[in-house]
Protein backbone atom coordinates (compact mmCIF):
# COMPACT_ATOMS: atom_id res chain seq x y z
CA UNK A 1 0.00 0.00 0.00
CA UNK A 2 0.99 3.29 -0.47
CA UNK A 3 0.50 6.11 2.24
CA UNK A 4 0.20 9.57 1.84
CA UNK A 5 -0.43 12.71 4.18
CA UNK A 6 -1.32 14.76 1.29
CA UNK A 7 -5.11 15.85 2.38
CA UNK A 8 -5.95 15.78 -1.13
CA UNK A 9 -5.09 12.33 -2.43
CA UNK A 10 -6.55 11.40 1.27
CA UNK A 11 -9.52 12.99 0.27
CA UNK A 12 -9.70 11.35 -3.31
CA UNK A 13 -9.38 7.68 -1.78
CA UNK A 14 -11.95 8.84 0.91
CA UNK A 15 -14.14 9.35 -1.82
CA UNK A 16 -13.76 5.88 -3.43
CA UNK A 17 -13.94 4.36 -0.71
CA UNK A 18 -17.87 6.07 -0.81
CA UNK A 19 -18.66 4.47 -4.58
CA UNK A 20 -17.22 1.23 -2.63
CA UNK A 21 -19.43 1.12 0.30
CA UNK A 22 -22.44 2.15 -1.93
CA UNK A 23 -21.64 -1.16 -4.34
CA UNK A 24 -21.09 -2.94 -1.83
CA UNK A 25 -24.29 -2.48 0.40
CA UNK A 26 -26.57 -2.38 -3.17
CA UNK A 27 -25.03 -5.78 -4.65
CA UNK A 28 -25.74 -6.84 -0.59
CA UNK A 29 -29.18 -5.74 -0.65
CA UNK A 30 -28.82 -4.56 3.23
CA UNK A 31 -26.40 -2.73 5.36
CA UNK A 32 -25.61 0.50 6.82
CA UNK A 33 -24.77 3.37 4.49
CA UNK A 34 -25.21 6.05 6.77
CA UNK A 35 -22.35 5.90 9.36
CA UNK A 36 -20.27 4.24 6.86
CA UNK A 37 -20.16 7.20 4.69
CA UNK A 38 -20.14 9.51 7.73
CA UNK A 39 -16.61 7.86 8.99
CA UNK A 40 -14.88 7.66 5.56
CA UNK A 41 -12.85 10.60 6.12
CA UNK A 42 -11.83 9.28 10.00
CA UNK A 43 -11.01 5.99 8.56
CA UNK A 44 -9.03 6.44 5.42
CA UNK A 45 -6.91 9.36 7.49
CA UNK A 46 -6.40 6.51 9.82
CA UNK A 47 -5.16 3.87 7.99
CA UNK A 48 -3.62 5.68 5.09
CA UNK A 49 -1.40 8.30 7.07
CA UNK A 50 -1.77 8.11 10.96
CA UNK A 51 -1.75 4.42 11.58
CA UNK A 52 1.60 2.16 11.28
CA UNK A 53 1.00 -0.91 10.19
CA UNK A 54 2.05 -3.31 7.33
CA UNK A 55 -1.20 -4.96 5.21
CA UNK A 56 1.58 -7.96 4.10
CA UNK A 57 2.06 -9.14 8.10
CA UNK A 58 -0.94 -7.97 9.61
CA UNK A 59 0.23 -9.82 12.82
CA UNK A 60 2.86 -7.35 13.13
CA UNK A 61 3.36 -6.81 17.34
CA UNK A 62 4.04 -2.94 17.62
CA UNK A 63 1.55 -2.65 14.99
CA UNK A 64 -0.74 0.21 15.52
CA UNK A 65 -4.36 -1.32 15.84
CA UNK A 66 -8.29 -0.25 14.58
CA UNK A 67 -11.52 -1.24 15.98
CA UNK A 68 -14.43 -0.64 14.06
CA UNK A 69 -16.79 -0.41 17.42
CA UNK A 70 -19.52 0.80 15.41
CA UNK A 71 -19.16 -2.76 13.82
CA UNK A 72 -22.46 -1.91 11.80
CA UNK A 73 -20.50 0.43 9.67
CA UNK A 74 -18.30 -2.42 8.18
CA UNK A 75 -18.73 -1.71 4.65
CA UNK A 76 -16.16 0.89 4.96
CA UNK A 77 -13.50 -0.62 6.70
CA UNK A 78 -13.82 -3.72 4.47
CA UNK A 79 -13.48 -0.99 1.41
CA UNK A 80 -10.40 0.66 3.23
CA UNK A 81 -8.96 -2.70 4.11
CA UNK A 82 -9.25 -4.13 0.96
CA UNK A 83 -7.81 -1.09 -0.28
CA UNK A 84 -4.70 -1.39 1.81
CA UNK A 85 -3.84 -4.79 0.77
CA UNK A 86 -4.92 -6.40 3.27
CA UNK A 87 -8.05 -8.65 1.54
CA UNK A 88 -9.24 -8.59 -2.34
CA UNK A 89 -10.85 -6.02 -3.55
CA UNK A 90 -12.93 -8.01 -5.79
CA UNK A 91 -14.60 -9.41 -3.17
CA UNK A 92 -16.16 -6.82 -1.80
CA UNK A 93 -19.44 -7.63 -3.77
CA UNK A 94 -19.35 -10.69 -1.50
CA UNK A 95 -21.01 -8.43 1.40
CA UNK A 96 -23.11 -10.46 3.65
CA UNK A 97 -23.20 -13.47 1.78
CA UNK A 98 -22.66 -16.96 3.17
CA UNK A 99 -19.00 -17.43 3.68
CA UNK A 100 -17.91 -14.29 2.76
CA UNK A 101 -15.08 -12.69 4.78
CA UNK A 102 -16.98 -9.78 4.33
CA UNK A 103 -19.45 -10.61 7.18
CA UNK A 104 -22.28 -8.26 8.20
CA UNK A 105 -20.46 -7.24 11.30
CA UNK A 106 -16.93 -7.70 11.65
CA UNK A 107 -15.80 -10.98 12.27
CA UNK A 108 -12.39 -12.36 12.95
CA UNK A 109 -12.78 -16.04 12.02
CA UNK A 110 -13.97 -14.60 8.45
CA UNK A 111 -11.15 -11.66 8.39
CA UNK A 112 -9.18 -12.80 10.85
CA UNK A 113 -6.65 -9.18 9.58
CA UNK A 114 -9.44 -7.59 11.95
CA UNK A 115 -8.10 -6.80 15.48
CA UNK A 116 -11.76 -7.97 16.92
CA UNK A 117 -15.12 -8.93 16.20
CA UNK A 118 -17.29 -6.42 17.11
CA UNK A 119 -21.34 -5.98 16.26
CA UNK A 120 -23.09 -5.44 19.95
CA UNK A 121 -22.58 -1.90 20.63
CA UNK A 122 -20.38 -0.32 23.71
CA UNK A 123 -18.45 -2.91 23.88
CA UNK A 124 -14.83 -1.91 21.44
CA UNK A 125 -13.69 0.52 23.55
CA UNK A 126 -12.96 -1.85 26.39
CA UNK A 127 -11.40 -4.01 23.51
CA UNK A 128 -9.22 -1.59 22.72
CA UNK A 129 -8.06 -0.76 26.30
CA UNK A 130 -7.15 -4.47 26.90
CA UNK A 131 -4.76 -3.92 23.63
CA UNK A 132 -3.61 -0.46 24.97
CA UNK A 133 -3.00 -2.03 28.54
CA UNK A 134 -0.65 -5.02 26.55
CA UNK A 135 0.81 -2.59 24.39
CA UNK A 136 1.79 -0.60 27.63
CA UNK A 137 3.45 -4.30 29.19
CA UNK A 138 5.17 -4.68 26.18
CA UNK A 139 6.60 -1.42 26.38
CA UNK A 140 5.71 -1.42 22.37
CA UNK A 141 5.16 1.82 20.70
CA UNK A 142 1.50 0.71 19.59
CA UNK A 143 -1.26 3.18 19.84
CA UNK A 144 -5.09 1.59 19.18
CA UNK A 145 -7.52 3.82 17.63
CA UNK A 146 -11.02 3.02 18.56
CA UNK A 147 -14.30 4.52 16.56
CA UNK A 148 -17.34 5.12 18.36
CA UNK A 149 -20.86 5.43 16.91
CA UNK A 150 -22.57 8.52 18.78
CA UNK A 151 -26.17 6.07 19.81
CA UNK A 152 -23.18 3.58 20.83
CA UNK A 153 -21.95 5.47 23.64
CA UNK A 154 -25.79 5.85 25.02
CA UNK A 155 -24.46 2.16 26.49
CA UNK A 156 -23.38 2.12 30.18
CA UNK A 157 -20.21 -0.14 28.94
CA UNK A 158 -18.83 3.00 27.50
CA UNK A 159 -18.17 4.96 30.31
CA UNK A 160 -16.93 2.21 32.49
CA UNK A 161 -14.78 1.63 29.81
CA UNK A 162 -14.03 6.02 29.81
CA UNK A 163 -13.45 5.85 33.57
CA UNK A 164 -11.08 2.67 33.11
CA UNK A 165 -8.51 4.26 30.48
CA UNK A 166 -8.01 7.89 32.76
CA UNK A 167 -8.17 5.72 36.24
CA UNK A 168 -5.14 3.85 34.71
CA UNK A 169 -3.40 6.74 32.85
CA UNK A 170 -3.69 5.15 29.45
CA UNK A 171 -2.08 7.69 26.71
CA UNK A 172 -1.98 5.11 24.05
CA UNK A 173 -5.47 4.89 22.98
CA UNK A 174 -7.69 7.56 20.72
CA UNK A 175 -11.27 7.16 20.58
CA UNK A 176 -13.20 8.19 18.29
CA UNK A 177 -16.80 9.58 18.23
CA UNK A 178 -18.45 9.50 14.81
CA UNK A 179 -21.49 12.79 15.78
CA UNK A 180 -23.93 12.20 12.59
CA UNK A 181 -25.63 13.04 15.03
CA UNK A 182 -28.31 9.88 13.62
CA UNK A 183 -28.90 6.18 14.64
CA UNK A 184 -31.59 3.78 13.97
CA UNK A 185 -34.77 5.09 15.56
CA UNK A 186 -34.13 8.94 14.57
CA UNK A 187 -32.32 11.83 15.51
CA UNK A 188 -29.45 11.01 18.80
CA UNK A 189 -31.22 14.24 20.52
CA UNK A 190 -34.35 13.00 19.98
CA UNK A 191 -33.68 9.50 21.17
CA UNK A 192 -31.23 9.91 23.95
CA UNK A 193 -29.38 13.29 24.16
CA UNK A 194 -25.76 12.96 24.19
CA UNK A 195 -25.12 17.06 25.38
CA UNK A 196 -23.03 18.30 26.36
CA UNK A 197 -20.78 15.41 24.73
CA UNK A 198 -17.15 16.88 25.31
CA UNK A 199 -17.70 18.11 28.56
CA UNK A 200 -18.97 14.33 29.43
CA UNK A 201 -15.29 12.97 28.46
CA UNK A 202 -13.58 15.65 29.73
CA UNK A 203 -15.06 15.36 33.12
CA UNK A 204 -14.20 11.30 33.03
CA UNK A 205 -10.47 12.82 32.27
CA UNK A 206 -9.90 12.16 28.66
CA UNK A 207 -8.20 14.95 27.07
CA UNK A 208 -10.84 16.01 24.23
CA UNK A 209 -10.70 17.91 20.57
CA UNK A 210 -13.77 18.66 19.21
CA UNK A 211 -13.74 18.46 14.83
CA UNK A 212 -15.18 18.10 11.85
CA UNK A 213 -14.55 14.73 11.06
CA UNK A 214 -14.58 15.36 6.75
CA UNK A 215 -11.55 17.22 7.33
CA UNK A 216 -8.62 15.75 7.21
CA UNK A 217 -5.90 18.13 7.70
CA UNK A 218 -7.87 18.94 11.19
CA UNK A 219 -7.97 14.82 11.88
CA UNK A 220 -4.32 14.61 10.70
CA UNK A 221 -3.78 16.97 13.22
CA UNK A 222 -5.71 16.48 15.93
CA UNK A 223 -4.12 12.23 15.81
CA UNK A 224 -0.70 14.28 15.79
CA UNK A 225 -1.94 16.10 19.52
CA UNK A 226 -3.18 12.91 20.47
CA UNK A 227 0.31 11.40 20.37
CA UNK A 228 1.83 14.09 22.78
CA UNK A 229 -0.61 13.77 25.14
CA UNK A 230 0.36 12.24 28.28
CA UNK A 231 -0.95 10.18 30.91
CA UNK A 232 -4.29 10.41 29.22
CA UNK A 233 -6.38 8.96 27.09
CA UNK A 234 -7.71 11.33 24.17
CA UNK A 235 -11.03 11.77 22.65
CA UNK A 236 -11.91 13.26 19.63
CA UNK A 237 -15.87 14.22 19.23
CA UNK A 238 -15.70 14.52 15.25
CA UNK A 239 -18.86 16.29 13.87
CA UNK A 240 -19.70 14.57 10.25
CA UNK A 241 -23.02 14.57 8.27
CA UNK A 242 -24.41 10.96 8.42
CA UNK A 243 -24.56 9.66 4.52
CA UNK A 244 -22.04 12.34 3.57
CA UNK A 245 -21.41 12.73 0.00
CA UNK A 246 -24.56 11.17 -1.46
CA UNK A 247 -27.21 14.35 -1.25
CA UNK A 248 -30.29 12.55 -0.26
CA UNK A 249 -28.94 9.78 1.86
CA UNK A 250 -27.58 13.11 4.40
CA UNK A 251 -28.75 13.53 7.81
CA UNK A 252 -31.26 11.00 6.18
CA UNK A 253 -32.11 8.92 8.87
CA UNK A 254 -33.93 5.96 6.48
CA UNK A 255 -30.12 5.66 5.83
CA UNK A 256 -28.87 4.48 8.95
CA UNK A 257 -29.56 0.82 8.12
CA UNK A 258 -31.42 0.75 4.36
CA UNK A 259 -29.37 -0.64 1.39
CA UNK A 260 -30.76 1.88 -1.46
CA UNK A 261 -32.03 0.54 -4.79
CA UNK A 262 -30.57 0.53 -7.76
CA UNK A 263 -31.38 3.32 -8.82
CA UNK A 264 -30.29 5.23 -6.09
CA UNK A 265 -27.57 3.67 -5.87
CA UNK A 266 -27.13 4.66 -9.75
CA UNK A 267 -27.80 8.70 -8.73
CA UNK A 268 -24.88 8.23 -5.75
CA UNK A 269 -22.53 6.86 -7.71
CA UNK A 270 -23.00 9.86 -9.99
CA UNK A 271 -22.73 11.86 -6.92
CA UNK A 272 -19.46 10.29 -6.41
CA UNK A 273 -17.80 10.15 -9.37
CA UNK B 1 -11.42 -52.05 45.20
CA UNK B 2 -10.71 -48.84 46.86
CA UNK B 3 -13.46 -48.23 49.02
CA UNK B 4 -15.52 -45.18 49.96
CA UNK B 5 -13.05 -45.41 53.97
CA UNK B 6 -10.18 -44.75 51.66
CA UNK B 7 -11.50 -40.64 52.02
CA UNK B 8 -10.86 -38.89 54.86
CA UNK B 9 -12.14 -35.76 53.01
CA UNK B 10 -10.70 -33.99 55.67
CA UNK B 11 -12.02 -29.91 55.35
CA UNK B 12 -9.48 -28.13 53.46
CA UNK B 13 -9.12 -24.84 51.84
CA UNK B 14 -11.81 -23.13 49.67
CA UNK B 15 -11.47 -23.92 46.67
CA UNK B 16 -11.29 -19.55 45.73
CA UNK B 17 -8.40 -19.64 47.91
CA UNK B 18 -6.52 -22.40 45.76
CA UNK B 19 -7.17 -20.38 42.84
CA UNK B 20 -5.48 -17.80 44.12
CA UNK B 21 -2.64 -19.64 45.42
CA UNK B 22 -2.28 -21.24 41.72
CA UNK B 23 -2.38 -17.73 40.15
CA UNK B 24 0.70 -16.46 41.90
CA UNK B 25 2.51 -19.62 40.90
CA UNK B 26 1.40 -19.27 37.48
CA UNK B 27 2.69 -15.25 37.44
CA UNK B 28 5.98 -16.67 38.52
CA UNK B 29 5.63 -19.43 36.03
CA UNK B 30 4.53 -16.86 33.26
CA UNK B 31 4.85 -13.44 32.34
CA UNK B 32 2.15 -13.40 30.22
CA UNK B 33 -0.24 -14.12 33.03
CA UNK B 34 -2.17 -11.11 33.66
CA UNK B 35 -5.08 -10.59 36.09
CA UNK B 36 -8.40 -8.49 36.57
CA UNK B 37 -11.02 -7.88 38.98
CA UNK B 38 -13.66 -5.73 40.03
CA UNK B 39 -13.48 -4.73 43.33
CA UNK B 40 -13.57 -7.98 44.68
CA UNK B 41 -9.60 -9.33 45.04
CA UNK B 42 -9.72 -9.89 48.75
CA UNK B 43 -12.94 -12.38 47.99
CA UNK B 44 -11.62 -13.83 44.76
CA UNK B 45 -7.91 -14.16 45.99
CA UNK B 46 -6.70 -12.57 43.64
CA UNK B 47 -4.86 -9.96 46.01
CA UNK B 48 -2.04 -12.45 46.47
CA UNK B 49 -1.29 -11.68 42.67
CA UNK B 50 -1.88 -8.29 43.11
CA UNK B 51 0.33 -7.78 45.69
CA UNK B 52 3.34 -10.49 43.84
CA UNK B 53 2.78 -8.64 40.41
CA UNK B 54 1.59 -5.29 41.08
CA UNK B 55 1.93 -4.38 37.00
CA UNK B 56 0.21 -7.46 35.71
CA UNK B 57 -3.25 -6.88 37.76
CA UNK B 58 -5.71 -4.38 36.46
CA UNK B 59 -8.64 -3.23 39.15
CA UNK B 60 -11.56 -3.00 37.18
CA UNK B 61 -13.48 -1.20 39.73
CA UNK B 62 -17.25 -2.20 40.06
CA UNK B 63 -17.74 -2.51 36.44
CA UNK B 64 -18.01 -6.09 35.40
CA UNK B 65 -18.94 -6.35 31.76
CA UNK B 66 -16.02 -3.36 30.89
CA UNK B 67 -13.66 -6.08 32.73
CA UNK B 68 -14.42 -9.16 30.45
CA UNK B 69 -14.21 -6.97 27.06
CA UNK B 70 -10.94 -5.38 28.55
CA UNK B 71 -9.87 -9.29 29.35
CA UNK B 72 -10.47 -9.92 25.89
CA UNK B 73 -8.09 -7.13 24.48
CA UNK B 74 -5.33 -8.57 26.65
CA UNK B 75 -6.03 -11.90 25.18
CA UNK B 76 -6.41 -10.49 22.08
CA UNK B 77 -2.97 -8.94 22.18
CA UNK B 78 -0.97 -12.21 23.57
CA UNK B 79 -1.78 -11.97 27.32
CA UNK B 80 -3.29 -15.07 29.20
CA UNK B 81 -5.83 -12.82 31.63
CA UNK B 82 -7.47 -14.44 33.95
CA UNK B 83 -10.79 -12.13 35.09
CA UNK B 84 -12.26 -12.75 38.07
CA UNK B 85 -14.84 -11.97 40.68
CA UNK B 86 -18.13 -13.46 42.00
CA UNK B 87 -19.62 -15.95 39.81
CA UNK B 88 -23.05 -14.35 39.83
CA UNK B 89 -21.51 -11.33 38.79
CA UNK B 90 -18.69 -12.46 36.35
CA UNK B 91 -21.28 -14.40 34.50
CA UNK B 92 -24.48 -12.90 34.92
CA UNK B 93 -23.03 -8.75 34.23
CA UNK B 94 -20.25 -9.76 31.67
CA UNK B 95 -21.84 -12.50 29.82
CA UNK B 96 -22.74 -10.62 26.49
CA UNK B 97 -19.21 -9.39 26.96
CA UNK B 98 -18.27 -13.05 26.93
CA UNK B 99 -20.38 -13.98 24.62
CA UNK B 100 -18.99 -11.29 21.70
CA UNK B 101 -15.33 -10.66 22.92
CA UNK B 102 -14.62 -14.08 23.90
CA UNK B 103 -16.65 -16.80 22.66
CA UNK B 104 -17.40 -15.88 19.60
CA UNK B 105 -13.99 -14.79 18.22
CA UNK B 106 -12.61 -17.80 20.66
CA UNK B 107 -10.53 -15.57 22.68
CA UNK B 108 -7.86 -16.90 25.22
CA UNK B 109 -9.68 -15.48 28.53
CA UNK B 110 -9.88 -17.08 31.58
CA UNK B 111 -12.58 -16.34 33.49
CA UNK B 112 -13.12 -17.25 37.13
CA UNK B 113 -16.32 -17.11 39.44
CA UNK B 114 -16.27 -17.48 43.12
CA UNK B 115 -18.74 -17.83 45.81
CA UNK B 116 -20.67 -19.76 43.21
CA UNK B 117 -23.74 -22.10 44.56
CA UNK B 118 -25.44 -21.65 47.57
CA UNK B 119 -22.70 -22.26 49.89
CA UNK B 120 -21.58 -18.81 50.51
CA UNK B 121 -23.72 -18.55 53.15
CA UNK B 122 -24.95 -15.79 54.75
CA UNK B 123 -24.97 -13.19 51.85
CA UNK B 124 -27.74 -14.44 50.62
CA UNK B 125 -29.48 -14.88 47.05
CA UNK B 126 -28.40 -11.81 45.19
CA UNK B 127 -25.03 -13.11 45.25
CA UNK B 128 -25.71 -16.86 45.21
CA UNK B 129 -24.40 -18.01 41.59
CA UNK B 130 -26.58 -20.94 41.13
CA UNK B 131 -26.81 -20.83 36.98
CA UNK B 132 -23.77 -19.79 35.88
CA UNK B 133 -22.79 -23.76 34.47
CA UNK B 134 -25.85 -23.16 32.64
CA UNK B 135 -24.95 -20.16 31.09
CA UNK B 136 -20.96 -21.08 31.09
CA UNK B 137 -21.60 -24.23 28.94
CA UNK B 138 -23.96 -21.91 26.38
CA UNK B 139 -21.10 -20.14 25.12
CA UNK B 140 -19.86 -21.65 22.25
CA UNK B 141 -16.43 -22.93 22.45
CA UNK B 142 -15.84 -22.17 26.28
CA UNK B 143 -14.32 -24.78 28.48
CA UNK B 144 -16.20 -25.01 31.62
CA UNK B 145 -14.47 -26.45 35.23
CA UNK B 146 -15.50 -27.04 38.26
CA UNK B 147 -12.92 -27.86 40.26
CA UNK B 148 -13.99 -30.13 43.83
CA UNK B 149 -11.24 -29.11 46.30
CA UNK B 150 -7.87 -27.47 46.67
CA UNK B 151 -5.69 -30.20 44.69
CA UNK B 152 -8.22 -29.92 41.74
CA UNK B 153 -8.19 -26.65 41.81
CA UNK B 154 -4.79 -26.01 41.59
CA UNK B 155 -3.79 -28.14 38.53
CA UNK B 156 -6.81 -27.30 36.91
CA UNK B 157 -5.75 -23.57 37.16
CA UNK B 158 -2.42 -24.63 35.14
CA UNK B 159 -4.26 -27.02 33.00
CA UNK B 160 -6.48 -23.96 31.74
CA UNK B 161 -3.08 -21.67 31.30
CA UNK B 162 -1.81 -24.14 29.22
CA UNK B 163 -5.40 -24.54 27.51
CA UNK B 164 -5.80 -22.20 24.25
CA UNK B 165 -9.53 -21.20 24.17
CA UNK B 166 -11.93 -19.28 26.31
CA UNK B 167 -12.22 -21.14 30.06
CA UNK B 168 -14.61 -20.73 32.87
CA UNK B 169 -13.62 -21.96 36.47
CA UNK B 170 -15.96 -22.59 39.05
CA UNK B 171 -14.83 -21.90 42.77
CA UNK B 172 -16.65 -22.03 46.12
CA UNK B 173 -16.58 -19.57 48.97
CA UNK B 174 -16.63 -22.21 51.72
CA UNK B 175 -13.81 -24.61 52.95
CA UNK B 176 -13.68 -27.85 50.90
CA UNK B 177 -13.52 -31.15 51.54
CA UNK B 178 -10.01 -32.98 50.66
CA UNK B 179 -10.53 -35.23 47.92
CA UNK B 180 -7.60 -35.85 46.26
CA UNK B 181 -4.08 -36.94 46.67
CA UNK B 182 -1.76 -33.95 46.12
CA UNK B 183 0.04 -36.50 43.04
CA UNK B 184 -3.42 -36.60 41.96
CA UNK B 185 -3.52 -35.86 38.05
CA UNK B 186 -5.99 -34.15 36.19
CA UNK B 187 -6.97 -33.90 32.33
CA UNK B 188 -9.20 -31.13 31.10
CA UNK B 189 -12.47 -33.27 29.79
CA UNK B 190 -11.73 -36.59 31.24
CA UNK B 191 -13.43 -37.31 34.70
CA UNK B 192 -11.81 -39.28 37.83
CA UNK B 193 -13.29 -42.13 38.98
CA UNK B 194 -12.70 -42.07 42.62
CA UNK B 195 -14.18 -45.57 43.26
CA UNK B 196 -15.29 -48.32 41.46
CA UNK B 197 -18.71 -49.48 41.36
CA UNK B 198 -21.42 -51.86 39.29
CA UNK B 199 -25.01 -51.16 40.81
CA UNK B 200 -25.45 -47.03 40.59
CA UNK B 201 -23.14 -44.44 39.44
CA UNK B 202 -22.56 -41.23 40.88
CA UNK B 203 -21.70 -38.01 38.91
CA UNK B 204 -20.67 -35.47 41.09
CA UNK B 205 -18.92 -31.75 40.69
CA UNK B 206 -17.69 -29.55 43.25
CA UNK B 207 -18.63 -29.92 46.39
CA UNK B 208 -21.07 -32.55 45.67
CA UNK B 209 -17.90 -34.91 45.10
CA UNK B 210 -17.49 -34.99 48.76
CA UNK B 211 -21.33 -36.17 49.45
CA UNK B 212 -21.22 -38.26 47.34
CA UNK B 213 -18.12 -40.24 48.53
CA UNK B 214 -20.04 -40.22 52.16
CA UNK B 215 -23.06 -41.36 50.04
CA UNK B 216 -21.60 -43.85 48.32
CA UNK B 217 -20.35 -45.20 51.83
CA UNK B 218 -23.70 -45.32 53.33
CA UNK B 219 -24.92 -46.94 50.04
CA UNK B 220 -22.30 -49.63 50.92
CA UNK B 221 -23.54 -50.65 54.12
CA UNK B 222 -26.58 -51.16 52.49
CA UNK B 223 -24.69 -53.44 50.14
CA UNK B 224 -25.05 -51.31 47.27
CA UNK B 225 -22.13 -50.86 45.40
CA UNK B 226 -21.73 -47.22 43.53
CA UNK B 227 -19.34 -45.67 41.45
CA UNK B 228 -18.41 -42.02 41.80
CA UNK B 229 -17.48 -39.78 39.40
CA UNK B 230 -15.72 -36.55 39.72
CA UNK B 231 -16.42 -34.42 36.49
CA UNK B 232 -14.81 -31.46 37.23
CA UNK B 233 -14.46 -30.83 33.21
CA UNK B 234 -18.44 -29.87 32.82
CA UNK B 235 -17.78 -29.08 29.15
CA UNK B 236 -16.19 -30.92 27.46
CA UNK B 237 -18.07 -33.50 28.93
CA UNK B 238 -16.22 -36.85 29.44
CA UNK B 239 -18.98 -38.59 27.25
CA UNK B 240 -16.94 -42.06 27.28
CA UNK B 241 -16.46 -42.12 31.11
CA UNK B 242 -20.73 -41.05 31.39
CA UNK B 243 -21.76 -43.94 28.34
CA UNK B 244 -19.31 -46.87 30.26
CA UNK B 245 -21.43 -45.74 33.59
CA UNK B 246 -24.66 -46.08 31.69
CA UNK B 247 -23.66 -49.32 30.59
CA UNK B 248 -22.00 -50.66 32.96
CA UNK B 249 -24.36 -49.69 35.97
CA UNK B 250 -27.70 -48.79 34.34
CA UNK B 251 -28.40 -45.95 36.90
CA UNK B 252 -26.92 -42.72 37.29
CA UNK B 253 -27.63 -39.76 40.01
CA UNK B 254 -25.97 -36.33 38.62
CA UNK B 255 -24.86 -33.75 41.66
CA UNK B 256 -24.26 -30.66 41.38
CA UNK B 257 -24.70 -27.68 43.60
CA UNK B 258 -26.43 -25.67 40.56
CA UNK B 259 -30.04 -25.43 39.51
CA UNK B 260 -31.10 -28.50 38.05
CA UNK B 261 -32.27 -26.25 34.98
CA UNK B 262 -29.48 -26.54 32.52
CA UNK B 263 -26.49 -27.40 34.90
CA UNK B 264 -24.22 -31.21 34.64
CA UNK B 265 -27.30 -33.09 34.98
CA UNK B 266 -28.93 -32.13 32.24
CA UNK B 267 -25.71 -32.29 29.98
CA UNK B 268 -25.15 -36.29 31.50
CA UNK B 269 -28.87 -36.91 30.42
CA UNK B 270 -28.07 -35.71 26.99
CA UNK B 271 -25.16 -38.22 26.62
CA UNK B 272 -27.11 -40.86 28.59
CA UNK B 273 -30.17 -40.39 25.87
CA UNK B 274 -27.51 -40.19 23.47
CA UNK B 275 -25.65 -43.57 23.78
CA UNK B 276 -27.70 -45.82 26.46
CA UNK B 277 -30.41 -45.10 28.27
CA UNK B 278 -30.45 -45.23 31.99
CA UNK B 279 -32.89 -44.77 35.18
CA UNK B 280 -31.51 -40.66 36.01
CA UNK B 281 -31.88 -38.75 39.00
CA UNK B 282 -30.58 -35.47 39.86
CA UNK B 283 -29.74 -33.73 43.07
CA UNK B 284 -29.22 -29.71 42.95
CA UNK B 285 -31.52 -26.86 43.29
CA UNK B 286 -35.18 -27.45 41.94
CA UNK B 287 -36.35 -23.60 40.40
CA UNK B 288 -35.56 -21.63 43.30
CA UNK B 289 -33.42 -19.15 44.97
CA UNK B 290 -32.25 -19.84 47.99
CA UNK B 291 -31.69 -17.53 51.38
CA UNK B 292 -29.04 -16.46 54.58
CA UNK B 293 -28.03 -18.85 56.54
CA UNK B 294 -24.64 -20.65 57.07
CA UNK B 295 -23.41 -22.74 54.48
CA UNK B 296 -24.59 -26.16 56.20
CA UNK B 297 -28.04 -24.90 56.78
CA UNK B 298 -28.13 -24.09 53.69
CA UNK B 299 -27.25 -27.59 52.13
CA UNK B 300 -29.49 -29.25 54.44
CA UNK B 301 -32.34 -26.93 53.36
CA UNK B 302 -31.60 -27.05 50.04
CA UNK B 303 -31.14 -31.19 49.83
CA UNK B 304 -27.59 -30.85 48.93
CA UNK B 305 -26.24 -33.14 51.02
CA UNK B 306 -24.97 -37.03 51.16
CA UNK B 307 -28.08 -38.50 52.48
CA UNK B 308 -29.80 -36.49 49.28
CA UNK B 309 -27.81 -38.17 46.98
CA UNK B 310 -27.90 -41.70 48.67
CA UNK B 311 -31.63 -41.37 48.74
CA UNK B 312 -31.30 -40.07 44.67
CA UNK B 313 -29.34 -43.25 44.37
CA UNK B 314 -32.07 -45.75 45.77
CA UNK B 315 -34.58 -43.71 43.88
CA UNK B 316 -32.78 -44.43 40.75
CA UNK B 317 -32.24 -48.43 41.24
CA UNK B 318 -35.46 -48.31 42.05
CA UNK B 319 -36.41 -47.82 38.24
CA UNK B 320 -33.46 -49.61 37.21
CA UNK B 321 -34.65 -53.07 35.15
Amino acid sequence: MKKSNDPAELAAIARRMRRDVIEMITEARSGHPGGSLSAAEIVVTLFFDVMRHEPANPKWKDRDRFLLSKGHCCPVLYAVMAECGYCPKDRLNTLRKLGSMYQGHPDVRFLPALEASTGSLGQGLSLGIGMALAARLDQSPSRTYVVLGDGEIQEGQIWEAAMFGSYHRLDNIVAIVDYNGIQLDGFVKDIMDLEPLVEKWRSFGWHTIELNGHDIPALQKAFAEAATVKGKPTVIVAHTIKGKGVSFMENNPKFHGVAPTREEAARALQELA
Amino acid sequence: MPTAARYELKLGMATREAFGKALVELGRANPNVVVLDADLSKSTYTAGFAKEFPGRFFECGIAEANMMAIGAGLASAGKIPFASSFSAFALNKGFEQLRVTAAFPSVNLKVVGTHSGISIGEDGPSQMSIEDLSLACSLAGFTVLCPADEVAMTKLVAAAAEHIGPLFIRAGRSKAAIVYRPEQEFTIGRAVELQEGADVTLIATGLLVAESLRAAEALEAEGISARVLDLHTIKPLDRDAIARAARETGAIVVAEEHLVDGGLGVRVAQVVAQTHPAAMEFVGIRNTYAESGTPDELLDKYGLRSRDVAAAARRALERKR
